[in-house]
Formats: structure tokens, C-alpha cells, sequence
């Protein structure tokens, strides 16, 4: 009886101390956003001078070529259409692919899984291009145009597989009542998958707010870059000034992280529904 | 007459998906492979074979020398060393947790990692290698060992990355192993304790075999993240020093927008393309495999 006592404390020691671990260079992030760089310039894990200060965050909000404030409202403009509006053109076509029939369904619904996979980079040469021919280049809905295409595969993907878990009885007896295919799915099929919407929207969210490198290649002028393209911009020119990149860094990461803290629970179903299922 | 109103009324949902996925997807894949065979020389080995043989992407000589081998071979160490330390160790972590008080807490910590845009995560890789204000150089120190900017030198560039990137990941194979752990039936293991068997053999005769699917999708989604890895690098090396750190993705963007070498890009990214389908084979048979049923 003792020794299992032992082995539980054991188990939770190392458990904890695990955590602390990783948890160590988000501190170490943490503590340098909000102290003057003297202090942490050789180790922020050093207290014998301690003077907290917003001052960090206030220059990398109003950083004098890469403000932060602009960034993280252009942000803000790109993600949230770019995740109502693949999640809508999504969802209607998971409907579609999950209870109709098509001529080659299934050879459709294997590219859309072999899609899901793709690198960025294998579309972004003609992106760019066409995007620079539907003067489309370096505007917030070009941008938005892409991500909700770029979206399309796994939101249908993942909404498809919700769709077919749902019983078809529902909808049958409201066909029989007389109602159009879209009355039944815009009436009674999406309030059932408001928790499956809430998961494709958070996980959509995160990828576009997170996303660097479509940014990178489409929104050029500097008043328009998105705040994760600013971030690089905050090194200094000498040397790395390492108090003002770190508050720029929490600042952007700040808004993913507080999704998850408020709609973990959807974000991870969203993520294990859509690859365990 | 109704029927072909239905069929018409039915093909409106998924149009606009797919005329937004030919548009902006299918095409410029398509654009793709054919700019990465489009030459004036002959057409097929000639735009490959060149971007093969140059020195960004496989570089033999780094076998003596040392970095940089090429953002091709890279990659392929970058998985070497990545999958199999994040999937241990996210399996580890799992069993662990699993009857820990507070787990969701711990969980949640290991996992930020994987929250945060990965531009963050490039920053505080370089962060924590830096010579005087890392914490990997202060534990080092403690322990009497050399410090330096691990990223800022070719022999530890990419190393540096790699580990720092298992850093980030690791919390995707814990919290898949996690929901794997809990979908296994507990009369399992009692079923297996009233036959007298160990927490070993329970180990590799019921946990091990059941999280084979799960297994399965976490490597697979690794491997994907590994070849696609691209805002780290950027961030927090940039390729350097000397390409010691370049990636396959990066070089690709290098040749596309800094050196406006559209065929070669496209070489790259097509390369790219390849590996990820061939990684993705078995999650997409298996999905294949599970529609038939």
C-alpha cells in the first residue's frame, strides 16, 4: 500500500515538473515583454534588479516602422471573413457530398482528402499571378480569397464527417412535410452542428491569424502587412532588441491563446475529430 | 421535369466549392507542375536534374565538411531526429498525465506550443539558444558546458531548430495519444489483471496495438508538418548561417521571390508536393478504406 503511495507521488512530481519545463521559454518570453532590456540582456531568470514596465509594449504598438496596433486590426480584417466565408462554402458543400449523389463522388471526395495535404508553396507562384492579373495583389480580399480556398478541403473534409453521423430521419420526415434541400440545411441541419461550426471556426481562425507565409507573398505595402509579417521587422537593426520583439510576440500570440483558453474544448475535438474519425 | 430541377437545385451546394478549389487550388497546382517541366531544353529530366545537382537542396560535400547539406537533406534529417522523439515523447507524456491530478493543466501547458502562430515560435527558439539571454545557455553553464548562439553557427544552426521545434510539437502527439488512451475500454485491463498480467505486457499486448490508428495519423500529420516547415526557419535563422538551416520551403520562396527563378521554384515545390502525397498514402487509404464500409 505504501509503495503505491510513493510511485503516485513520483508520477505527479514528474508530471509537474514536465510541464514546468515546457512552460520555462513562454516565462522566459513573458518576463523579458515586461522588463527594461538591461535587466535581461544577460538572462531574464536574473531578480536582483526588478522594475516591471509596460514600456515594451507600448513601443511595439506604436513601432515606428512596423507598428503592431495596425497589424493586429489588418489581422483582424483578413481572419474573420476568411473563416465565415470558407466555412459556409464548406459546410454547404459537405452537405451536398454527404447525403446526395453525384457522378464521380468519390473520386471528388479523394481529391479533396489528397488536397488536404498539399504544401502552400505549390500554388503560390500562380497565386501570385493571378492575383496581380485580377489586381487582386496586396488587398486584404485577395488575401481572404485565398485562405477561404485554402480552407475549403479540411472544413468540408471535417463537416462531411459530422454530417453523416447525424440521423437522416430529421430531414426525411421534413422532405416528406414539402421542404426544399436548402430549407432543411439552412433550418435544421445547421443548428444541429452549431458545436462542429464553433470547432471549423476556431481551427480556420488560428491558421489564417497564424498564417505567415501567404501574407508574405501576397500584402507588400507597409501600412497594410498583417501582424504576424511585422514580427521579423521588430529585430532592431544592430542588435536584436529583444524586450520589444518579445512584446510583439505576445501580443500576436495573444489572441490564438486566449481562443484556446475560452474554446479548448472545441479546438481540440476539432482537431482530433477531424484526423482520429 | 422535377427531377432535373432537383438535380440542378442539388448541384448549387457544392459548386461554389468547387469552382473556388479549381480557381485558386487545382489550377495553380496544375500551373505548377507544368512550369516545373516547362524549358526550352529538353523537356523532362532538364529543369529537374538542375535543381537536384545544385548545391541549395543536396550539397554532398557537407558529409565531409559538415553543414550546410542541403535543404533537401535538411528536411530529411529534420524528420530523422523530429518523429521519432515528438511521437515518443508525446506517448510518454500521455501515459503519464493520464491519472495525474491537474492533467488538463499540464496538458494545456505542453500544448502551447502548438496554439501560438509559429512565427512566435521561430522567436523564442532563437530566444532560448542565445548566448546570454537563453535559458539553454544557462542550463548549460550550470552544468559546465560551452555556450554560445547555438543558431548563429553553421555546425548548430539546424540542430538548435530541430530541437526546439520538437519543443513546440510535442504537445499534437500528447494530446492525440491522450484521446487515443481514453477511447480504450478499462475492462480491457482488468479483464488482463484478473489473468495475472503486468503493466508491461498490458502495455504492448492492449495499449500498444489499439493506438495503432492513432499512431498512424500522428506520424502522418508530423511527417506533413516536417516538409512544410517554413516560419521557424524564417524567423529565427533565416537559412543561415551560409544555408546551414535552409529548408525545402524556403528555398523554394528564395527562388520564387528573391531570385524570381519561376522554374526552379516550381521544381521545388512540385518535389515538395511529391513528398507529402507519398507520406500521405496510408491516412489516405485508410480514409478510402473506411468510406467502403
Amino acid at each position: 500500500m505504501k509503495r503505491k503511495w510513493v510511485s503516485t507521488l513520483l508520477i505527479h512530481l514528474l508530471a509537474w515538473s514536465l510541464a514546468l519545463i515546457w512552460i520555462v521559454p513562454f516565462f522566459g518570453l513573458l518576463m523579458t515583454s515586461i522588463r527594461p532590456l538591461s535587466e535581461v540582456i544577460y538572462g531574464w531568470w536574473r531578480f536582483e534588479e526588478f522594475n516591471p514596465t509596460l514600456s515594451n509594449f507600448v513601443k511595439a504598438w506604436n513601432h515606428p516602422t512596423a507598428p503592431l496596433s495596425q497589424g493586429m486590426r489588418n489581422s483582424l480584417a483578413v481572419a474573420i471573413p476568411a473563416t465565415v466565408v470558407p466555412i459556409f462554402i464548406a459546410s454547404i458543400a459537405a452537405y451536398g457530398l454527404a447525403r446526395f449523389t453525384f457522378p464521380l463522388k468519390n473520386y471528388l471526395f479523394l481529391t479533396i482528402v489528397a488536397l488536404m495535404t498539399l504544401p502552400i508553396q505549390m500554388i503560390a507562384i500562380p497565386i501570385f499571378k493571378l492575383m496581380k492579373d485580377l489586381r487582386l495583389l496586396n488587398t486584404f480580399l485577395g488575401l481572404v480569397t485565398v485562405h477561404s480556398a485554402w480552407g475549403i478541403p479540411w472544413i468540408l473534409f471535417f463537416m462531411r464527417n459530422y454530417f453523416t453521423t447525424l440521423p437522416i430521419e430529421v430531414e426525411e420526415s421534413a422532405r416528406v412535410d414539402g421542404a426544399s434541400d436548402l430549407v432543411i440545411f439552412l433550418r435544421i441541419v445547421l443548428p444541429m452542428c452549431v458545436p462542429a461550426l464553433v470547432s471549423a471556426a476556431v481551427l480556420q481562425f488560428m491558421w489564417v491569424w497564424s498564417d505567415f507565409f501567404l501574407a508574405l507573398i501576397l500584402i507588400y505595402s507597409p501600412s497594410k502587412l498583417l501582424a504576424t509579417q511585422r514580427i521579423p521587422l521588430m529585430r532592431g537593426v544592430y542588435h536584436v532588441d529583444w524586450g520589444v520583439l518579445s512584446a510583439g510576440a505576445v501580443l500576436v500570440m495573444i489572441v490564438p491563446v486566449m481562443i484556446f483558453a475560452f474554446l479548448q474544448r472545441y479546438y481540440i475535438k476539432g482537431m482530433v475529430g477531424w484526423t482520429l474519425k | 421535369m422535377a427531377r432535373v430541377k432537383e438535380k440542378i437545385s442539388r448541384s448549387l451546394f457544392i459548386i461554389p466549392a468547387l469552382a473556388l478549389l479549381a480557381t485558386f487550388v487545382v489550377y495553380p497546382v496544375a500551373s505548377t507542375i507544368y512550369l516545373s517541366f516547362a524549358t526550352g531544353d529538353p523537356p523532362f529530366p532538364a529543369n529537374y536534374w538542375a535543381v537536384l545537382s545544385s548545391r541549395e537542396i543536396i550539397d554532398a560535400r557537407g558529409f565531409v565538411r559538415g553543414f550546410p547539406l542541403g535543404a533537401l537533406l535538411h528536411n530529411f534529417l529534420w524528420m530523422l531526429i523530429h518523429l521519432p522523439l515528438t511521437t515518443f515523447l508525446g506517448l510518454v507524456l500521455a501515459i503519464i498525465v493520464r491519472n495525474v491530478r491537474g492533467s488538463g493543466v499540464i496538458k494545456s501547458s505542453i500544448f502551447l506550443g502548438m496554439v501560438i502562430p509559429m512565427i512566435v515560435g521561430g522567436v523564442i527558439i532563437r530566444f532560448m539558444f542565445d548566448k546570454d539571454a537563453g535559458v539553454v545557455n544557462a542550463v548549460l553553464g550550470l552544468l559546465g558546458l560551452t555556450t554560445r548562439s547555438w543558431t548563429a553557427h553553421p555546425e548548430s544552426a539546424l540542430l538548435a531548430l530541430i530541437f526546439g521545434s520538437v519543443w513546440l510539437w510535442t504537445g499534437f502527439s500528447m494530446i492525440l495519444y491522450s484521446a487515443g488512451l481514453s477511447t480504450i475500454p478499462r475492462d480491457y485491463y482488468e479483464a488482463a489483471m484478473v489473468d495475472g498480467a503486468t503493466p508491461v505486457r498490458m502495455f504492448f499486448s492492449i495499449t500498444l496495438p489499439l493506438l495503432k490508428p492513432i499512431t498512424t495519423v500522428i506520424v502522418t500529420m508530423t511527417i506533413l508538418w516536417e516538409l512544410k516547415i517554413f516560419d521557424i526557419v524564417y524567423v529565427a535563422t533565416l537559412g543561415g548561417p551560409g544555408g546551414a538551416s535552409n529548408v525545402l520551403a524556403l528555398q523554394m520562396y528564395f527562388y520564387a521571390f528573391r531570385q524570381f527563378d519561376l522554374n526552379r521554384a516550381s521544381v521545388v515545390a512540385t518535389i515538395l508536393m511529391f513528398l507529402t502525397l507519398a507520406a500521405a498514402i496510408p491516412m489516405i487509404t485508410s480514409v478510402i478504406r473506411r468510406e467502403r464500409r
